[in-house]
């Protein structure tokens, strides 16, 4: 051990000792490394907190979508199949039919940037530079009407981009809203006079052995 | 394959079919003595398999069916979807390991704990990364029984009855006794900073599966944990490492627990808003809706699970609630009009499936059975009708409303609702 090292060891334990909290201290874990944080440290808030330096068009973002998203989530995003659509649906929030996308309903652009990035394309994750999931962003929000087609997204201009939903959540208010459902001393006898049978769910036969049903999330 | 076999298979099959024939053969008169008791039967003569050719035992060569399903056509590919718990074929409170539902959203990662890290970092003292080995060399390891339910359990029902079965409208819960640390010890460990106020929790599958938690919860009773029902956590379930937040939507126990971020904000993430978000009839969407809410399923009769006979019968359900401990449970057998407790049977601990019975005596008149679950906070499952009433038919996700199963006079089994 050289001298130097000996040295900065004998002070490390001092120092621990000088101080109460480190002391006590288990020897179990090590101290993670910048290095090792910014390899998993991948997030990204809607106040634009972790994203990487950056930029990509809506040109450049139709390319990358088509060759690596459009096989499953359709040439304009409407989903092939089964799979997931990731644009349209904007105004069907109130109707029958929901249909939930980044542009009709996902609040924040930032939440977009931070799943392509970590999860997609799905079966090759995390194969996307910044400047690809950027672009394929600046696309995903050209698609839905959010942005030009001459758009270059990037991490300077990225607070300025507001999704349409934005203001569409509340925070969970059941206990409020829903407060009926609290102290009710339930009835026991003779509780209704008649009752009817209003569906059944073999009207529909889509239970497993059947291919056919309703789309679901 | 043997009769009995057989016999047990094709009952098990066709749902509705099944109930018919099991009522006929009750019927039967034996005048004739039973050769299963006069016959030397061959598993009386000759011996059986030795020690350890089993090393790792399985169910009953007769248990075949008892297996989790999927619903084929609810999801484009299995690698993000979901199996779900045969409820209709268990007892007592525990799900075994093998049978727990899954859902995935990248497939199962097949992790080995030698490469396996967690690391803790953003607003604390001390980033650190810590391996499995290092984990199990913790002071204060604890056991603790939770319920885990998806959110979107029951989730296909909001529009009416749909599926034929427990299994499909009630699987996607499972009830485990997990071994594991309180989150709250790594935490301290690391000295979570004062404007510290919430985690984001990260899986190390191919979807890196993500959550935000509130510091408070994450500090009040979640775990991190490497067993459940005493043995290692299976990987469908997230070995070697998975986070617990008992009582809150399954979605939030992220399995293959890699990291733990510390923040001042939520990080809003995939799903916190576009999933897990319950969208209301005004267009607006409820989120952060964490809490699961009491609930109960009658799993047997139910229409995988058709009564045997005629005379005497028990009935047999699950209760549970994310805010607590189940007070009691109600049930009906005539739609509700009239109500009786339920006998709870086995422990009774907070956020854990409670299993409670009703004996009763069927003279083959139809049955309309339904279940109402009551918890320490004074809250009664609703009728799926309240639910309706207040959230419209459009949020997927937190259905806790009261099922019923109407049993015909033939003993088939269906999922019906009523007024
Ligand atoms: C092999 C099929 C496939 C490919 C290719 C693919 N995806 Fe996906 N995508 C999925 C599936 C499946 C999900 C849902 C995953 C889940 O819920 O676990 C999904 C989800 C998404 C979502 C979220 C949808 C929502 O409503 O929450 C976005 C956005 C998305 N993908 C973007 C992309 C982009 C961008 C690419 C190309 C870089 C891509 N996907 C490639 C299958 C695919």
């Amino acid at each position: 051990m050289s001298r130097s090292r000996s040295f900065a060891l004998a002070f490390a334990t001092l120092l621990a000792a000088s101080a109460p909290a480190a002391a006590q201290l288990l020897p179990l874990g090590r101290a993670a490394m910048p290095a090792e944080i910014a390899a998993w440290d991948i997030d990204v808030r809607p106040d634009g907190q972790g994203l990487p330096a950056g930029k990509g068009s809506v040109k450049d973002g139709e390319r990358l979508f088509l060759e690596q998203c459009a096989a499953c989530h359709g040439e304009f995003g409407e989903g092939a199949g089964r799979w997931p659509p990731v644009a349209g649906g904007r105004g069907s929030l109130k109707s029958e039919n929901p249909e939930k996308t980044p542009g009709s309903y996902w609040p924040f652009a930032s939440t977009i940037f931070d799943y392509v990035r970590r999860a997609m394309p799905f079966g090759n994750a995390q194969s996307l530079g910044p400047d690809d999931v950027y672009a394929i962003t600046a696309f995903l929000l050209f698609m839905t009407d959010v942005v030009g087609e001459d758009f270059v997204l990037s991490n300077a201009n990225f607070a300025s981009v507001k999704l349409p939903n934005a203001d569409g959540f509340r925070d969970d208010d059941r206990e409020t809203a829903e407060k009926q459902f609290w102290g009710r001393e339930p009835c026991m006898k003779d509780c209704k006079t008649e009752v009817k049978v209003l569906g059944h769910a073999r009207a529909l036969d889509v239970t497993p052995g059947e291919k056919k049903g309703p789309k679901v999330d | 394959m043997g009769s009995e076999d057989r016999k047990l298979r094709l009952g098990r099959r066709g749902f509705l079919g099944a109930a018919a024939s099991v009522l006929a053969a009750a019927g039967a008169r034996a005048d004739a003595p039973d050769p299963a008791i006069t016959e030397v039967q061959e598993w009386a003569r000759v011996l059986g398999d030795g020690v350890a050719t089993r090393p790792y035992g399985k169910p009953s060569q007769f248990e075949k069916h008892v297996v989790r399903r999927d619903v084929e056509w609810l999801t484009a590919s299995r690698e993000s979807s979901v199996s779900f718990t045969p409820l209709h074929e268990l007892d007592g409170i525990i799900t075994p390991n093998g049978l727990c539902f899954e859902r995935h959203h990248a497939g199962i990662a097949e992790i080995g704990p030698q490469k396996h890290r967690l690391m803790v970092h953003g607003l604390v003292e001390r980033p650190m990364v810590f391996t499995m080995a290092e984990l199990r060399r913790f002071p204060g390891r604890t056991n603790r029984i939770y319920f885990l339910e998806c959110a979107a359990n029951s989730g296909m029902e909001w529009r009416g009855a749909q599926l034929n079965g427990c299994q499909f409208t009630h699987g996607m819960v499972h009830n485990v006794m997990y071994t594991g640390l309180p989150l709250k010890a790594l935490l301290d460990h690391c000295g979570v900073r004062t404007n510290g106020k919430w985690l984001l929790v990260e899986g190390g599958d191919a979807s890196l599966m993500t959550r935000s938690i509130p510091l408070d919860k994450a500090m009040k009773d979640c775990m991190v944990a490497w067993a459940m029902n005493g043995e290692a956590l299976r990987p469908e379930q997230g070995y070697p490492l998975r986070l617990l937040v008992p009582g809150w939507e399954g979605n939030m126990w992220i399995k293959w627990l890699r990291r733990i971020e510390i923040g001042d904000q939520p990080w809003h993430q995939r799903e916190e808003t576009s999933k897990y978000t319950d969208l209301l009839a005004d267009g607006r969407a409820r989120r952060f809706t964490w809490i699961m809410d009491a609930k109960s399923v009658v799993t047997s009769p139910s229409p995988q699970a058709p009564p045997a006979a005629k005379g005497p019968n028990v009935l047999s359900g699950l209760a549970w609630s994310g805010r607590g401990t189940i007070k009691r449970v109600d049930v009906t057998l005539d739609g509700g009009r009239n109500w009786r407790p339920a006998r709870i049977d086995g422990p009774v601990l907070p956020l854990s499936l409670v299993r409670f019975y009703a004996e009763f005596d069927w003279s083959g008149q139809e049955l309309l059975i339904q279940s109402r679950a009551i918890d320490e906070t004074g809250y009664v499952q609703p009728t799926k009708g309240e639910l309706r009433q207040v959230r419209g038919v459009n949020s997927i996700y937190h259905n806790n409303g009261i099922q019923t199963w109407l049993v015909r006079a033939d003993g088939q089994t269906e999922n019906v609702e009523i007024s």
